[in-house]
């Protein structure tokens, strides 16, 4: 029985850090999203910027990959 | 009955266990994994190695004027990576150059050689990229001292700031700048890992008679998504690099 509960939270330690990655997903919609806003406005300026896009899609990527991280510790390694 | 057999072997249901692509295994026989035995990660970073080496020696042998296939992917890829660095870094990166390009190619190769079916993705694991990262964490501190001095420090010390301000923005400096190594590794071994995971998902779905068909398409559809994610996540490996390295030569922000 501890160990079912045990194992309960667990899983429910995983899905809650499971939220992380979808609030990672806002964030990198929202860098891509004003990005293209702007790239609109000044097309000639875009392309000179795609280097600066991805590497705001990785910063914020990498927040949501650390919550999948924690997810995953929780199932396999804990 | 069923549902009981399937609680008993404590499996999740699926007819195989999504992670167990990534399971490490001595190629000829045996349990035992040591620094030494020849794995299934020994032999898909040497076909990694293999592979790069004939795009870039045998693929460029001809010296063409008209490029052939080979040698015009050969020049784009050598294009690509030499344009980067000079874009983030500036002209004085491009001594580094071949690191870079090795970085790069190693990552985009390992990465697409793991979406052949029955492959083994090298990058999946965070052992091979932490590697690769502290690899560049280290040159990348270590260039900095060498290049500035003491000097180097500075990028902790950031002068546009007010100076009440400043001990506590070096705080923050020094702990970004140790986490790099980490998130640097991460992002690439989690990405890979994730995305292959999600396509064994998938593909464990297909036992089910009724949904298989949604879930044949959903494994293509994220099979073409993978490939994108392959690219990029060896574009944006490389390009932190760039930063990194740029941080290291011109500290001053």
């Amino acid at each position: 029985m501890e160990g079912d509960i045990a194992n309960m939270g667990q899983f429910i330690g995983a899905g809650l850090a499971a939220i992380g990655s979808g609030t990672a997903a806002i964030g990198v919609g929202h860098v891509a999203g004003n990005f293209l806003a702007g790239a609109l406005r000044n097309p000639s300026a875009a392309g000179g910027q795609t280097a600066t896009l991805f590497i705001g899609i990785a910063f914020a990527e990498a927040l949501g990959i650390f919550a999948f991280l924690v997810a995953l510790l929780l199932m396999f390694a804990v | 009955m069923k549902m009981a057999d399937e609680a008993s072997k404590g499996g999740s249901g699926l007819e195989f266990h999504p992670m167990d692509q990534f399971i490490v295994k001595p190629l000829f026989g045996g349990d035992a994994v040591n620094f030494y035995t020849p794995t299934n990660v020994t032999l898909w970073m040497a076909l990694t190695v293999l592979a790069v080496a004939a795009l870039l020696v045998f693929g460029t042998r001809g010296r063409a004027i008209v490029p052939s296939r080979a040698q015009s992917v050969a020049e784009l890829t050598y294009g690509f990576v030499y344009k980067m660095i000079e874009d983030v870094v500036g002209k004085d990166g491009l001594k580094y150059f071949p690191y870079i390009m090795t970085l790069f190619m190693f990552i985009l190769f390992a990465n697409f050689l793991g979406l052949i079916p029955m492959s083994f993705t090298t990058t999946s694991h965070i052992a091979v990229t932490a590697v690769l990262a502290g690899a560049v964490f280290i040159t990348v501190t270590a260039i900095g001292f060498i290049k500035n001095g003491a000097g180097f420090l500075k990028l902790f010390w950031v002068d546009a700031a007010p100076l009440p301000l400043r001990p506590v923005l070096a705080i923050i400096e020094v702990i970004s700048y140790f986490v790099r190594p980490v998130s640097h590794s991460i992002r690439l071994a989690g990405n890979l890992m994730a995305g292959h995971a999600v396509i064994k998902v998938f593909a464990g779905f297909a036992a089910v008679a009724a949904i298989a068909p949604l879930s044949v398409l959903a494994v293509v559809a994220i099979y073409g998504l993978e490939v994108l994610v392959s690219a990029i996540q060896a574009y944006v490996f490389t390009i932190l690099t760039c930063v990194y390295l740029k941080d290291a030569l011109h500290p001053h922000h």
